[in-house]
């Protein structure tokens, strides 16, 4: 996946004179986990270019940049490392359309790995999603492929307003497809059907699809139909395709490898509860990581993370109601 | 010991003129720094020399520091770490400011600092824990006050500066020490810090261990500035440049930071001037980024040879006497690697320990489906 990644960022800068990519170690290192690779040798050290180490800086001058009329495109190392940029997000970022009434908006995209399940210190497995789709004005896309991580990198940095890209480090290299070369993109706000069944729908995004969909093998083999939605995109979430789904199959789990409290999977739930009520046949089950901070600790981070077993239990939950 | 002028190197002794040229920041490098002992181990400033317990003392403490920057990196490949940032180079830079602390006072310790945390007096076993990615690295022993490793990066500087307040308000003498890299000076919380300290008068030491690089950005692309002590200047701080691959000089401005704020006279920031002579972590491939040439004349200015030389020349320390000394070092470490092997692998639920003084409703829920998932 972090090959398409690099490549729609390679076409985006082919495309777009305006396009310019920034953040730590993105230039010359192609950045840490080398979604930038090569991209400063190809375009220059205007267009692709190290900040200094500050996060705050890098999201704040994307504004400026974005205000005054390029296409800025930063890397936040990892998304845990997101908070010292909080106030720039949660002031501005958002705000700028609606405060100057479309005088001013921002086309910025920043890009940000998250996500566990391979091992990293601490503060390096976040899933912040949910703070950011929680923020009035800025778009929130997760990719699960490495086509959709293509299109969907693309139609975010053509998309007018604030976009917000996690890319699971899980997926980074345990994934491989082909990918369209040419310049195609993949609409914000359209999910997927990774999966089609009768019987129960599994709502889920970015690094948790690859764990819903062997729980959706598991439970073909016994039996059960599992319809395995990829919302793609939070920020703006496809309600249609959810609803439809849960039209069929009566019986939803949602999962994700965020906090509890106060997730993004709490949105789809309550969203489903509002407009769909009349057709669930069991309660909904979450299936997510617990309220408290993601552990580093090798040992037990599997336990933490939600695991296809534990959602082909949540699976044969709503079935067995 | 209060603090001299002649002794205290003043900021602002680098080249006029912030040009970003590689010139102007090598000239930078290499003006104004403080030293007490040549790279040769020769002694360049005499009436400054500790008594030679003070000198065997930085000593050992350094072989502890480098020995355990050894043996991580062969842990690591062994998969008994679960990751390692190596600080070996910078032993002079971490030992020197870390001995200049008493007990009682405060150490916020950046990934890098496991030289500083060891000095300071934390077990190695539980620093091998911390690497280990096991909670026993977090249970920090009660009799310091040292925080665990702090991975994200300059969020400890306004917590010195906290810590070091309340060791004020209660009417204390003791300080708070926090590290920083030169590319964690780059975020805003280091230039509050900086102001909050001196606004309040907070008993704080600043040190920047300027160790050339913040992974792939070299510290010349990282700011225009070419003397990250003189930042000090802009917040009424005296800021200090120091050789920090020279333990003893280290050592020496440290203590007289250390001194000023028990007595009162306010924070000082002091900018230990090294190189990262390894890779970023144990996971990163420096070669992307630099040359080996690069860090050859480094490699010359290693800070443990360099007070080794002195010592053997003056004869504080024998041929003899060293051999014991890095026997009983290694003992010491391989007897902690016992202690830190005998720790069991943390219980699942132990991941909800500890989110707050009572559990919540929520947590005591997810308690009970963790255990049933575990035991499904
Ligand atoms: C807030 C934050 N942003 C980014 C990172 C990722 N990161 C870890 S270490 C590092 C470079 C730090 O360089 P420096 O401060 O010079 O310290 P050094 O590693 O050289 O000791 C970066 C960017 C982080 N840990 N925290």
């Amino acid at each position: 996946m972090v090959a398409a990644i690099n490549d729609a960022l390679d076409v985006a800068l082919a495309r777009d004179p305006d396009v310019h990519i920034f953040g730590e170690d993105v230039g010359v290192m192609g950045g840490v986990f080398r979604a930038t690779d090569g991209l400063q040798a190809k375009y220059g050290a205007e267009r692709v270019f190290d900040t200094p180490l500050a996060e705050a800086g890098i999201v704040g001058m994307g504004i400026g940049m974005g205000l005054a009329g390029l296409k800025p495109v930063a890397e936040i190392q990892f998304a845990g490392f997101l908070y010292p940029a909080l106030d720039q997000i949660l002031s501005h970022l958002g705000r700028f359309r609606h405060r100057t009434r479309s005088r001013y908006h921002l086309p910025m995209v920043i890009r940000a790995p998250y996500g566990g399940g391979v091992h990293t210190p601490e503060q390096h497995a976040d899933s912040p999603e949910a703070i950011l789709a929680h923020t009035p004005g800025v778009k929130v896309v997760i990719p699960s492929t490495p086509a959709d991580a293509r299109g969907l990198l693309l139609a975010a940095i053509a998309d007018p307003d604030p976009v917000f890209f996690f890319e699971a480090i899980k997926l980074y290299r345990s994934v491989k497809e082909e990918v369209p070369t040419d310049y195609v993109t993949v609409p914000l706000g359209q999910a997927r059907h990774v999966t089609r069944g009768d019987d129960v729908t599994v709502v889920c995004y970015g690094g948790m699809v690859e764990v819903a969909t062997r729980a959706a093998e598991a439970a073909r083999q016994a039996g059960i139909g599992v319809e395995v939605i990829d919302l793609r995109t939070l920020v703006p979430m496809d309600t249609d395709t959810v609803l439809e789904s849960v039209q069929k199959t009566g019986r939803v789990v949602v999962v994700t490898e965020a906090p509890r409290t106060g997730g993004f999977h709490s949105e789809i739930s309550a969203t489903i509860a509002e407009e769909a009520i009349e057709f669930l046949r069991a309660p909904i089950v979450r299936v997510t990581g617990y309220d408290a901070p993601y552990p580093p600790f090798t040992a037990i981070e599997d336990v933490y993370r939600p695991s296809a077993v534990r959602v082909a239990r949540a699976v044969r939950k709503v079935m067995a109601y | 010991m209060t603090i001299s002028s002649d002794s205290l190197p003043q900021a602002g002794l680098s080249p006029e003129g912030a040009a970003a040229s590689e010139a102007a920041y090598d000239a930078g490098q290499a003006a104004g720094l403080f030293q007490i002992l040549a790279p040769d181990g020769e002694v360049v400033r005499p009436d400054l020399m500790p008594d030679t317990g003070t000198q065997l003392r930085l000593y050992r403490q350094m072989r502890r520091a480098r020995h355990f920057d050894e043996r991580g990196w062969v842990l690591y490949r062994q998969g008994r770490l679960g990751v390692f940032p190596p600080f070996g180079g910078m032993e002079a830079s971490q030992v020197g400011t870390a001995a200049a602390l008493s007990a009682d006072d405060w150490l916020f310790p950046t990934y890098r600092d496991t030289g500083a945390a060891l000095t300071l007096g934390l077990p190695i076993a539980r620093t091998l824990a911390y690497w280990r990615t096991s909670p026993h690295g977090w249970a920090m022993p009660e009799n310091l006050k040292v925080l665990p490793f702090y991975i994200p990066i300059a969020t400890q500087y306004p917590q010195a500066v906290g810590a070091a307040l309340a060791e004020k308000r209660k009417g204390t003498r003791n300080v708070a020490m926090a590290y920083i890299g030169d590319g964690g000076s780059s975020e805003g919380d280091f230039h509050e810090a900086l102001n909050f300290a001196g606004a309040l008068n907070a008993p704080c030491v600043f040190i920047l261990q300027n160790n050339g690089w913040a992974i792939s950005v070299p510290t010349r692309s990282q700011t225009r500035a070419t003397d990250l002590s003189r930042r000090a200047e802009g917040y009424g701080l005296p800021g200090v440049r120091v050789d920090g691959n020279d333990v003893l000089a280290t050592w020496h401005v440290t203590a007289q930071a250390v001194e000023r704020a028990r007595n009162g006279e306010g924070p000082t920031l002091i900018e230990t001037v090294t190189y990262r002579v390894k890779p970023h972590t144990v996971a990163d491939d420096p070669s992307r980024y630099r040359t080996e040439e690069e860090g050859a004349p480094w490699r010359e200015k290693d800070p443990v040879t360099r007070l080794r030389a002195h010592l053997l020349r003056t004869g504080v320390l024998n041929e003899e006497g060293e051999a014991a000394l890095l026997a009983e070092v290694a003992a010491e470490f391989e007897e902690a690697l016992r202690e830190a092997d005998t720790y069991p692998d943390p219980a699942p639920a132990e991941i909800l320990d500890h989110v707050f003084a009572e559990p919540t409703p929520q947590l005591r829920r997810q308690r009970e489906e963790l255990l049933a998932e575990v035991e499904a």
